[in-house]
C-alpha cells in the first residue's frame, strides 16, 4: 500500500484547476474550486490528508464527518446555483479522488458519521438526476466508505492505469483479518476473481469504469499528461450529458455483461415476475 | 401498569428479532399479500463463494416481497442476517437495486409503491468485494430515485445491526425504525479496534457499544425516527404510519446545513459523550426540526 495516500489528489487538483487552497468554512482536507472543463466551468471537488484536522481519525486523508458535509454543502450549492438553468447549461461537478477510506474513530460514529456519508452521496446523486454531469476521477486509492461518501455516485468514472490506484472494499490486511486468510491467498485469489482483486485493470473488468487513462507520472503530472487528462474528463462530461440520470451505464456495460451474468440474471428476473405478482 | 401485568405481556409479545429474514417480510405486509420474487426455487445463486469453498444460499441472504402495507403497494427487501452476516454481493445488490427501481417506475407511473428495507448487515460481502462495494452504491442510487416518490423505510431491528455501506442506505432512507437491541453506524466496534487502537473504541465494552450505535440512542438523538418494542405488532404499525404518511417534507441526508453547524459546534478535544449529545441534538429535531 502506498504510504502517500492524498498526494496524488492535492497534484491534480492544482494540475485541473490551479488552486488548491480550501474555501473559506471548509476544512483544510476538502478543496473546492471552479475551472474549466473542456468548454465549460465546472466545480472540481478533492478530499486531502489535513494533519492539523481537530478529528484526529481523519489526518491521513480520510473522509470523516466535516469533509462529507462540506462536500454536500458545496454540491449542494452548484445545485441551487443551476437550478432554473436547462440541462445543457447545469455545470459539470468532477470529483477527483484520492481517499485512504473512510475515519474509523468513536468521536465519528458517536456523531453519526453515516449520515454525514449519506449526505454527501445523497448531494452527488441529486446533482447527477438534475441533469448535472458528475465526474469522478480517480487518481490514487479509492477505499469502501471513503468512495461511497466521494465518487461513487458519478454518471462516469475515469480512473489512472497505474499500480498505484487501487479501488477496493477493504484495505489488504483488514480484509485478510477478516475473512480469515494470508494477505497472500488474498492476492492469489484476486488474480483469479476479478472483485476481489487490488490491481485497478481487474477492476476494470467489472464493467463499472467509464475508461482507464494512461499517465506517465501520476504524482507528477507534465503538461503532456495534464492536456490528456483534461480532454478525458471533457469527453467524460459530454457522454454523460448524452446518457441517462441512472447508474444503468454500469450494469449494461460490455463489461458487466461479462462479469455481472448473475446480479443481471437476478434483475431480468425481477423484472419478470414483478409484472404479475 | 403492575408487575404482575406487564411480565405477561413482556412474555406474551410476538418477538420480530426471532423472525428470520423471510418471516419477518411476511408478518409487515397485509394478510395474504406477498408474493415473494426471485426466491430461493429460482436458485440464482453467488457465483463467487463456492469458488473461495463458501457454501452459497439459494435466495442469496435477500428476500424481496411484493403485496401491500394499510392496502398500499409496497415492496419489502430483507437481508438475512443469519446468511454470511447479511452482506451485500452481486446477486442480493442486484435483487435490491432491482426492486427498488421497479417501485420507482410503479410510482412514477401513478401507482405509489413504497419501499420497507429491513436491514440487517455488515456491509459489502469481502468475498465479492468490488462488486458488493459497487452494488451497495447502486442501492443507494435506487433509494434517492424511489423516494422522490413514495416512502422509504428501513427497519433496523437487530441484532446483527446496519453497519458499513449499508448505514448510507439507511441514511438516505425517509424514515428509520429501530429497535432498542439494534444498532446502527458506519464502522463497528471491532473495525475501529482494529484500525485505530483500543483506546480510540473497547469493542469488548458493550455498554459504550449501545450508548453509541443503540437504537434508543439513534431515535434519541434524531438520527431515526422510531424506537419500537421487540414485537411484530409494534414494528408493523410502526411501518404502516410511515407509509400511509407517505414522503417527508424534507429527508434527513438534505439537512446538510443543519448537521454541519451540529458538527462545527463539536469539542472534539476529547471523545464525544453520548447522553449529553443526544441532549443537545434530539430536542431540537422533534420541535424545531424540518421533518
Amino acid at each position: 500500500m502506498s504510504e502517500y495516500t492524498g498526494l496524488r489528489g492535492r497534484a491534480w487538483f492544482k494540475a485541473l484547476t490551479g488552486d488548491d487552497q480550501p474555501r473559506t468554512g471548509d476544512p483544510g482536507s476538502v478543496l473546492a474550486a471552479d475551472a474549466q472543463a473542456g468548454p465549460e466551468r465546472a466545480l472540481f471537488l478533492c478530499v486531502v490528508p489535513n494533519p492539523d484536522s481537530r478529528f484526529p481519525c481523519v489526518r491521513d486523508g480520510q473522509v470523516g464527518l466535516e469533509e462529507a458535509y462540506a462536500l454536500a454543502t458545496r454540491t449542494r450549492e452548484a445545485i441551487a446555483a443551476d437550478r432554473d438553468k436547462p440541462k445543457p447549461e447545469k455545470r459539470p461537478i468532477v470529483a477527483i479522488i484520492d481517499v485512504k477510506s473512510q475515519a474509523y474513530g468513536r468521536r465519528e460514529e458517536t456523531a453519526g458519521i453515516f449520515l454525514a456519508a449519506a449526505a454527501s452521496a445523497d448531494a452527488y446523486a441529486s446533482a447527477r438526476m438534475v441533469g448535472h454531469p458528475v465526474i469522478s476521477l480517480v487518481v490514487g486509492h479509492a477505499f469502501s466508505g471513503g468512495f461511497l461518501t466521494h465518487g461513487y455516485q458519478a454518471n462516469r468514472i475515469l480512473a489512472f492505469d497505474d499500480a498505484g490506484v487501487t479501488i477496493h472494499a477493504m484495505h489488504e490486511e483488514a480484509a485478510a483479518r477478516i475473512t480469515r486468510r494470508s494477505v497472500s491467498d488474498l492476492e492469489r485469489l484476486g488474480h483469479e476473481i476479478a472483485p476481489m482483486s487490488y490491481d485497478v485493470r481487474d477492476y476494470a473488468k467489472l464493467g463499472t469504469l467509464y475508461k482507464l487513462l494512461h499517465v506517465n507520472n501520476p504524482m507528477e503530472p507534465a503538461e503532456s499528461d495534464i492536456a490528456e487528462v483534461k480532454q478525458a474528463v471533457a469527453d467524460a462530461i459530454t457522454d454523460a450529458r448524452m446518457g441517462a440520470e441512472d447508474l444503468g451505464n454500469r450494469m449494461n456495460s460490455p463489461a458487466a455483461k461479462e462479469t455481472r451474468k448473475a446480479g443481471l440474471a437476478a434483475r431480468a428476473l425481477m423484472e419478470k415476475q414483478w409484472a404479475t405478482a | 401498569m403492575s408487575e404482575s401485568t406487564l411480565i405477561p405481556s413482556f412474555v406474551n409479545r410476538k418477538s420480530f428479532i426471532e423472525l428470520d429474514g423471510r418471516a419477518r417480510a411476511q408478518s409487515l405486509l397485509d394478510e395474504g399479500t406477498g408474493k415473494e420474487l426471485v426466491g430461493p426455487f429460482d436458485r440464482i445463486e453467488s457465483p463467487w463463494l463456492p469458488m473461495q469453498d463458501v457454501a452459497p444460499q439459494a435466495d442469496d441472504g435477500c428476500i424481496v416481497l411484493k403485496g401491500r402495507i394499510a392496502g398500499k403497494p409496497a415492496v419489502v427487501i430483507s437481508l438475512e442476517g443469519a446468511f454470511q452476516g447479511g452482506s451485500i454481493g452481486e446477486v442480493s445488490g442486484a435483487k435490491m437495486t432491482a426492486a427498488l427501481d421497479l417501485a420507482t417506475r410503479d410510482s412514477s407511473a401513478g401507482i405509489p409503491t413504497a419501499a420497507v428495507l429491513l436491514l440487517e448487515t455488515g456491509g459489502v460481502r469481502l468475498q465479492e468485494a468490488n462488486l458488493g462495494l459497487a452494488a451497495i452504491a447502486e442501492v443507494i442510487a435506487s433509494i434517492l430515485f424511489l423516494r422522490q416518490h413514495a416512502p422509504v423505510i428501513t427497519v433496523v431491528a437487530g441484532t446483527v445491526g446496519c453497519f458499513g455501506g449499508m448505514s448510507l442506505a439507511a441514511g438516505v432512507s425517509s424514515y428509520v425504525i429501530m429497535t432498542r437491541e439494534a444498532r446502527l453506524g458506519l464502522n463497528g466496534p471491532e473495525v475501529i479496534e482494529q484500525e485505530s487502537g483500543i483506546e480510540e473504541f473497547d469493542a469488548s465494552d458493550r455498554a459504550l457499544i449501545w450508548a453509541i450505535h443503540g437504537g434508543e440512542q439513534r431515535v434519541g438523538m434524531g438520527l431515526a425516527d422510531a424506537l419500537a418494542e421487540d414485537s411484530i405488532d409494534e414494528i408493523a404499525a410502526a411501518v404502516r404510519t410511515y407509509v400511509l404518511a407517505g414522503k417527508p417534507a424534507q429527508h434527513r441526508s438534505e439537512q446538510v446545513q443543519m448537521y454541519r453547524e451540529r458538527i462545527a459546534a463539536l469539542d472534539t478535544a476529547k471523545q464525544i459523550d453520548p447522553l449529553t449529545l443526544r441532549e443537545q441534538w434530539g430536542p431540537r429535531d422533534s420541535q424545531g426540526g424540518a421533518r
